[in-house]
């Protein structure tokens, strides 16, 4: 088995709040990422497809089309958005590393046909990074 | 089948350490060490990566919050090591040579009470070219 990763890089706003909690609660939880109107970061992801080299192409998988579904599924989704409010798929959620890591995963696996998804890793920082893998799978 | 999570956070310290060992000779020591084995030690900017899993709590989204885990390092790790000798200060390596890899384990053993979230690895880089990771006693399958 060869592991194969692509990095691409996008810009994004978030804010952390629970409507549950109270402003004091917010703020004790959450900090300065509770600042009303939001901050941003410049996000890193490294995405990890496993599989065999064909033995035609030398290839597990065409890293242009990954290039294209990293674009249409990542870019276009939450390049230089507000995460809170522009993404869907981050409705109800707290836009953590962890949620992005998870919801970048599973809009990727679906269309990973050639090789397995094998890690999504998101940096916010080059001090903060979330790792999801398919549970049971070796790291 | 499930995911797993995990969160990664980098820290960072500087410390100075002699490789020596009084069980070798001098010769011996030179031989097997090299320049690290000069006599009043040499430092590194170490890069300390951890990782740390557990559930997303749905009301944070986090697996561990900063506000703890950062504290509870900075404790546990960076006070101890940062600007120190690692030979002379730190009493781990009193009688253990503070390579890279034993520096590791060290720091697992500090770090594995985390309360909030369930430590799975470290990994400490030593130069840009040199890092090395330790999982625990029986944690092969985690690297």
């Amino acid at each position: 088995m060869v592991l194969i990763t692509r990095k691409i890089e996008f810009s994004a706003s978030h804010l952390y709040h629970n409507p549950a909690f109270s402003p004091e609660e917010n703020r004790r939880v959450f900090g300065k990422c509770n600042n009303p109107h939001g901050h941003g970061h410049n996000y890193t992801l490294e995405v990890t497809v496993a599989g065999e080299p064909d033995p035609a192409t030398g290839m597990v998988l065409d890293l242009k089309e990954l290039k294209e579904i990293l674009e249409r599924e990542v870019m276009q989704r939450m390049d230089h958005r507000f995460l809170n409010y522009e993404v869907a798929e981050l409705k109800g959620q707290i836009p953590t590393c962890e949620n992005i890591a998870r919801v970048i995963w599973d809009l990727l696996d679906p269309q990973i046909k050639q090789g397995r998804l094998h890690r999504v890793r998101l940096y916010e920082s080059a001090d903060l990074f979330a790792d999801c893998y398919r549970n049971g799978a070796g790291c | 089948m499930g995911l797993k999570i995990e969160l990664g956070r980098r820290y960072r310290f500087a410390a100075s350490h002699r490789l020596y060992t009084d069980r070798l000779s001098e010769e011996e020591n030179a031989r097997v060490f090299g320049k690290c084995a000069n006599p009043y030690g040499h430092g590194h900017n170490y890069v300390l990566e951890i990782s740390v899993s557990g559930d997303v709590d749905p009301a944070t989204g986090m697996i561990a919050n900063l506000v703890e885990l950062d504290p509870f390092v900075e404790r546990e790790v960076i006070e101890v090591f940062d600007h120190h000798s690692l030979n002379e200060d730190v009493a781990a390596f009193r009688d253990v040579v503070p390579t890279t890899e034993n520096l590791c384990i060290e720091i697992y053993e500090r770090l594995k009470s985390f309360p909030k979230a369930k430590l799975e690895r470290v990994r400490v880089q030593e130069t840009t070219n040199n890092s090395f990771e330790y999982a625990g006693e029986n944690g092969r399958e985690k690297l």
